[in-house]
């Protein structure tokens, strides 16, 4: 059923493409200083509610790829367009999720949280630090963390400070304190990859049925091709070399209910393996 | 941090402390060395009159050199640490005027900043100054990038950087480094208190006691420099332990 639901969705999707685009980018090119450019006229397009992996090679500019969508560099030439508006600098409504170390180690879990709340009340809703169209009350602040950490799971930690958690733990709380946010675009740079297996499945399953049960645009990068055919519905394959063309692969695996176990998914994993040109 | 200092050792810290000075007194035998029985009465009795006054000339002038050294050294540090180029432009420079002792500067000082009391706040803030400029500075520079990125993600500006992440990570080393250097700018304050004043317990020790030969009455100013540099010391310390907190077990 809820597969049917999720095909029609992106059906209306393709019908009112632009309408419906989160994330424009044209002919961007970007180089780090003194390198070869890792970006050159490279376009992409994805879909409100739609949920992107990006896979590659270390080097080949995932995690920069990352960080321009998510405002913190800026492209040489081209534009990236997030909600029909083109960035500039971090975007209130994206929500970021790195490895590890986002965290304040100073704050307890609850404070960090709610971090992305108090500087939202720090600079009062003007459109630029924080989202516009909606004042913060801080009592629904509050609640809104309280239910976020209750639903990842950690409200028996609130009081306790990161140092004293397990990477799973503090990874729910950098997820907790995105959500807190209330993003219509999640960017994750390999979220899950320093986490023990369950704690991982558990996770990708939280943000997947997410997804399903919110319309949440999120991008994931990784090198894990288990993960990237996992969760994206569009699967992004970065070269090592100067990325110039876009290479795209449609997967309708995600959200199938043990998925992991699958034939089909084993092949689409072989197929993308094959395409990144490691050895089997 | 774990050697917390509790109420029980203190008062056995004191009365050795006490009962090696009555020792030293019975076996000197002389004017210079008063014992503790005929010290500790006149320290009670004056810290509320005539040394009192210059208690607090004094503990006014360390605890202005100590917020003159913060409300500056504290910005420049969290700038330069932020602003590698700028870091890499005046870093020689750090280098080469943190180890002068400052105290060489006190007649410089005197003439260009006349003989008041701001020239000998300045002089203590240029101590404590250098030392926190350069741990804060050091913190702010190694903070994870990573951290720093995930919360400009949440829309943190510069300003909002600065209130919740750069302060609050080079408050502890900024909180140390005060501690350690808070003795030597007492040291100085009492030479600096020496001339050119009328208060202060720089003054109250050499001028009006020892170069007097009231003994006693120098130990009851003795008494009260080390109270001050014992209190500073020890209330630094509990902010220490406060903001610390994040790292016990």
């Amino acid at each position: 059923m809820k597969i049917n639901e999720n095909m029609k969705a992106s059906d209306s999707c393709k019908i009112q493409e632009k309408h419906r685009q989160m994330i424009a980018i044209n002919e961007l090119t970007f180089a780090y200083s003194g390198q070869p450019p890792l970006f050159q006229e490279f376009g992409l397009h994805v879909g409100r509610g739609d949920a992107l992996s990006i896979i590659g090679p270390s080097g080949c500019g995932k995690t920069t790829l990352l960080y321009l969508l998510a405002g913190l560099r800026h492209p040489q030439s081209g534009s990236i367009i997030i909600d029909h508006k083109p960035i500039s600098r971090p975007r209130p409504r994206s929500g970021l999720v790195l490895q590890d170390h986002g965290l304040l180690p100073w704050q307890t879990v609850r404070e960090n949280a709610r971090l992305g709340l108090t500087i939202w009340g720090f600079y009062g809703s003007d459109g630029r630090h924080a989202p516009a169209d909606e004042p913060l009350v801080t009592d629904e602040a509050d609640q809104r963390v309280d239910a976020w950490l209750k639903k990842l799971g950690i409200e028996g930690l609130r009081d306790q400070y990161p140092l004293q958690l397990s990477r799973g733990q503090r990874q729910r709380t950098a997820i907790a304190r995105t959500l807190a946010m209330k993003p219509d675009l999640l960017l994750m740079d390999e979220p899950f990859s320093a986490l023990d297996a369950p704690t991982r499945e558990d996770l990708q399953n939280f943000i997947i049925n997410l997804h399903h049960e919110s319309d949440l645009t999120y991008v994931i990068v990784t090198h894990d091709i288990e993960v990237a055919v996992l969760m994206g519905k569009k699967i992004l394959v970065l070269q090592k070399r100067c990325n110039q063309e876009t290479q795209i692969i449609d997967n309708a695996l995600l959200g199938l209910k043990d998925c992991r176990r699958q034939d089909e998914f084993q092949q689409k994993c072989e197929d993308l393996r094959k395409l990144l040109g490691s050895p089997a | 941090m774990s050697r917390r200092l509790n109420i029980r050792g203190a008062l056995i810290g004191l009365m050795m402390f006490f009962a090696i000075w009555q020792v030293l007194a019975w076996i000197i035998h002389r004017p210079i060395m008063p014992s503790p029985v005929q010290v500790l009465p006149i320290f009670g009795v004056s810290l509320f009159g005539n040394l009192g006054i210059h208690f607090l000339a004094s503990t006014a002038r360390v605890l202005a050199a100590i917020g003159l050294a913060v409300v500056t050294a504290v910005p420049i540090g969290l700038g330069l640490g932020q602003i590698p180029r700028a870091n890499r432009i005046f870093a020689p420079l750090i280098a080469i005027v943190y180890p002068i002792p400052k105290i060489v500067f006190l007649p410089v000082i005197y003439v260009l900043m006349g003989i008041t009391d701001i020239s000998k706040i300045f002089l203590i803030a240029i101590i404590i100054f250098f030392q926190i400029l350069v741990v804060v500075r050091d913190e702010a520079a190694n903070l994870h990038p990573e951290l720093i990125l995930s919360v400009r993600s949440l829309g943190a500006g510069r300003r909002a950087l600065f209130r919740y992440v750069y302060f609050p990570a080079s408050l502890p080393a900024m909180l140390t480094a005060l501690r350690v250097s808070v003795g030597t700018a007492i040291a100085v304050l009492f030479i600096a208190e020496q001339s050119l004043t009328t208060y202060g317990l720089g003054y109250y020790i050499v001028v009006e006691t020892y170069q007097v030969l009231r003994y006693p009455e120098m130990y009851a100013g003795i008494l009260a420099m080390s109270l001050l540099g014992l209190a500073l010391y020890f209330v630094i310390y509990n902010l220490e332990l406060r903001v610390n907190r994040y790292r016990a077990e």
